[in-house]
């Protein structure tokens, strides 16, 4: 059933294993596991690795309006396919933020589950180019997939001016990474990105 | 080899008797010798014994996981408007109610995400998982090796059931079958008189019972007093194309369906020879307004069986009822709901027509321990006033889904093999907009 790979993705998603176990990892062990039956009943093909149609087949992502750029940020650059490992890798971002994980010092690398990477992955479903830039145009993109046909053209592009005059402080009429964190940092980042495990 | 021969041709004889008369006989007059009871006591004595090795040789856990249909995220069940208004909590309210903020994409995010991780719609259309292991290697999915007896059960198991129950049980369907098409024809020559249906519903109904013999089903029937009545609809949740034998092993229906080819063309050709059943070409379904009007010639003529529907369309597995169609409902007649349960411990009857074909489903009914179910009969519903068809439609399916114990959904069951309608994005889309242009009557 791949459970050499479960155990692989068990030691890369938890750090070093730890020798005694932790009755957390037995959590941690059993969502990888419940996670990959899950990767594995979309797999249609059975080919180890997940295609736009196979996210699309999902009705309730199907009918949601930022579905399409939710189902691209699994694929990386130029990439047809998502194997296990990219499918966790980005459902790792929805990890929920642990107590103890907070006061951890400065990192060599960050999780994907901090307050930043969160907001990176927001932020990324805007900006369309990877340029660190959310322009005027794929502020308006963004806000279109949202609303459908219920909005005017005109009406969209003065809410779209009123969002980024609220947010630009360089005066460049284009929203960067650090000005987006600003904008929104008192918003409970950590527990509105984050699903939980009922185990 | 002479002798040989005739060893087999004696075997075979001795054999073809012991069914017939411990369990052909008994069936078709609807008695019981008891053989069936005494299989069944052992099986679950047998099946609780294992639960209780696996849960002695799992590590460390104490508590057995709870089964994967009670979902395992956390969702929030807040609709759109609380849960992007607490995203907004920080920002000054505008006057008009309506505003948009950079951090109204993570509510469509959060939802994205959740429904890719676990979802109502898509987990409905393969096997139920089950919490325990029931010995059968089909359904061992994250079980590990835990002892020794327990593997020798399980081969036990594989032995008795692939040797010894199953090739019985294809005897006793095969002698079910052809004692239908056989008896239906000779009573189909019959001129038409009350002894005519008399003796179609039993040649009907001892056929059944057979079959249900073949398959090992075990069915508890209750509130047998709302069992549907002539001229009547009955609509139950679908499962697998052995729904139809569990209802016919109570009482007599008139069926519904496509005509087909082959074996089964040949069983439908005869049974509307005894007594009218409505099978369609596949030209005529796709008029709704023939098929509506065939459907109400039968039910009205009082006379004629109550006709068996399964609105959803297709095959779910039995933990859910998703949409019923409206079609049957606008027919008119008395609707007498009926719901089906099966134990997914004994056997798993749900027909995955993506993965098996009829044939390959059949054999794995029969090689699995037991079917058993619980049928409800519910009391009869009709359109009240004011009620459109889609209103009847969702009141009996929630009826049927509480009796049953079975979740109740809308989403369509064609979605197994079609793409959702883009009017559902359409209205998200709607609902959002209203939350960003608020309530303002100045436009």
């Amino acid at each position: 059933m791949g459970l050499p790979l479960v155990e692989s993705a068990l030691q890369w998603n938890s750090g070093i294993l730890n020798a005694n176990r932790d009755p957390k990892n037995d959590d941690v062990e059993f969502q990888i596991t419940r996670l990959y039956s899950r990767f594995h009943s979309l797999d249609k093909g059975e080919n180890g690795a997940l295609s736009r149609e196979d996210f699309q087949r999902i009705p309730e992502l199907a009918i949601n309006p930022l579905g399409d750029r939710i189902i691209n940020a699994f694929f990386p650059e130029g990439e047809d396919q998502v194997n296990f490992r990219g499918f966790m890798r980005t459902l790792a971002h929805f990890r929920p933020v642990e107590d103890n994980e907070k006061s951890k010092g400065h990192d060599a690398s960050e999780p994907l589950n901090s307050r930043n990477n969160k907001l990176l992955f927001a932020f990324r479903l805007y900006d369309l180019d990877r340029d660190d830039k959310i322009s005027r145009d794929e502020l308006l993109q963004v806000l279109r997939m949202m609303v459908g046909v219920n909005i005017s053209d005109e009406q969209l592009g003065s809410i779209a001016d009123r969002t980024i005059q609220e947010a630009d402080t360089n005066g460049d009429m284009s929203i960067s990474f650090s000005e987006f964190i600003k904008v929104l940092e008192k918003v409970d980042v950590e527990q509105k990105m984050s699903i939980r495990f009922l185990h | 080899m002479e002798d040989a021969w005739g060893a087999a041709r004696s075997a075979a004889q001795v054999w073809l008797s012991l069914v017939v008369g411990l369990i052909m006989l008994p069936a078709m007059f609807g008695v019981s010798l008891g053989i069936t009871e005494t299989y069944m006591k052992v099986l679950i004595k047998t099946l609780k014994w294992a639960t209780f090795r696996i849960q002695k040789g799992r590590r460390e856990r104490e508590t057995l996981k709870p089964s994967p249909s009670n979902g395992i995220i956390q969702r929030d069940d807040g609709s759109m408007e609380k849960e992007i208004g607490e995203l907004r909590r920080s920002r000054p309210k505008r006057p008009d109610g309506g505003d948009f903020t950079l951090s109204d994409v993570f509510y469509f995010s959060r939802k994205g995400l959740e429904s890719i991780v676990e979802d109502e719609v898509t987990q409905r259309f393969s096997s139920e998982e089950l919490v325990s292991w029931n010995l059968l290697t089909r359904t061992n999915n994250n079980f590990h090796y835990v002892s020794l007896r327990l593997t020798v059960l399980w081969g036990l198991g594989v032995v008795i059931r692939y040797c010894i129950l199953a090739p019985l049980r294809i005897t006793l369907a095969a002698i079910g079958i052809s004692w239908l098409v056989i008896g239906t024809t000779v009573v189909g020559l019959l001129p038409s008189s009350r002894v005519k249906n008399w003796l179609s519903e039993l040649v009907h109904l001892m056929c059944y019972r057979i079959c249900a013999r073949g398959l090992s089903a075990t069915v508890h029937y209750h509130n047998k007093q709302n069992r549907p009545r002539k001229g009547g609809i009955c609509v139950a949740n679908h499962t697998s194309p052995i729904d139809v034998v569990i209802l016919a092993n109570d009482g007599c229906y008139a069926m519904v369906g496509q005509v087909h080819g082959g074996l089964m063309g040949v069983i439908q050709r005869s049974m509307v020879k005894s007594c009218p059943h409505i099978w369609f070409e596949r030209s005529e379904m796709k008029d709704r307004h023939l098929v509506t009007q065939r459907l109400r010639d039968h039910v009205n003529d009082k006379t004629k069986l109550p006709i068996l529907i399964f609105p959803e369309g297709t095959c779910i597995n039995n933990t859910s009822v998703m949409m019923f169609k409206k079609g049957s409902f606008e027919i008119g007649g008395t609707i007498y709901p009926v719901a089906i349960k099966y134990d997914p411990q004994f056997g798993d009857a749900f027909w995955n027509s993506a993965k098996y074909n009829m044939v390959s489903y059949l054999l794995r009914m029969m090689t699995s321990w037991a079917i058993v179910c619980n049928v409800w009969y519910l009391p009869a519903m009709t359109q009240m006033e004011g009620e459109d068809a889609v209103q009847f439609a969702n009141r009996v399916k929630s009826a049927i889904a509480r009796q049953g114990g079975l979740v109740d959904l809308s989403w369509d069951g064609g979605l197994k093999r079609d793409k959702v309608k883009n009017t559902f994005k359409e209205l998200e889309q709607k609902k959002y907009s209203s939350m960003v242009v608020g309530d303002d009557s100045s436009d």
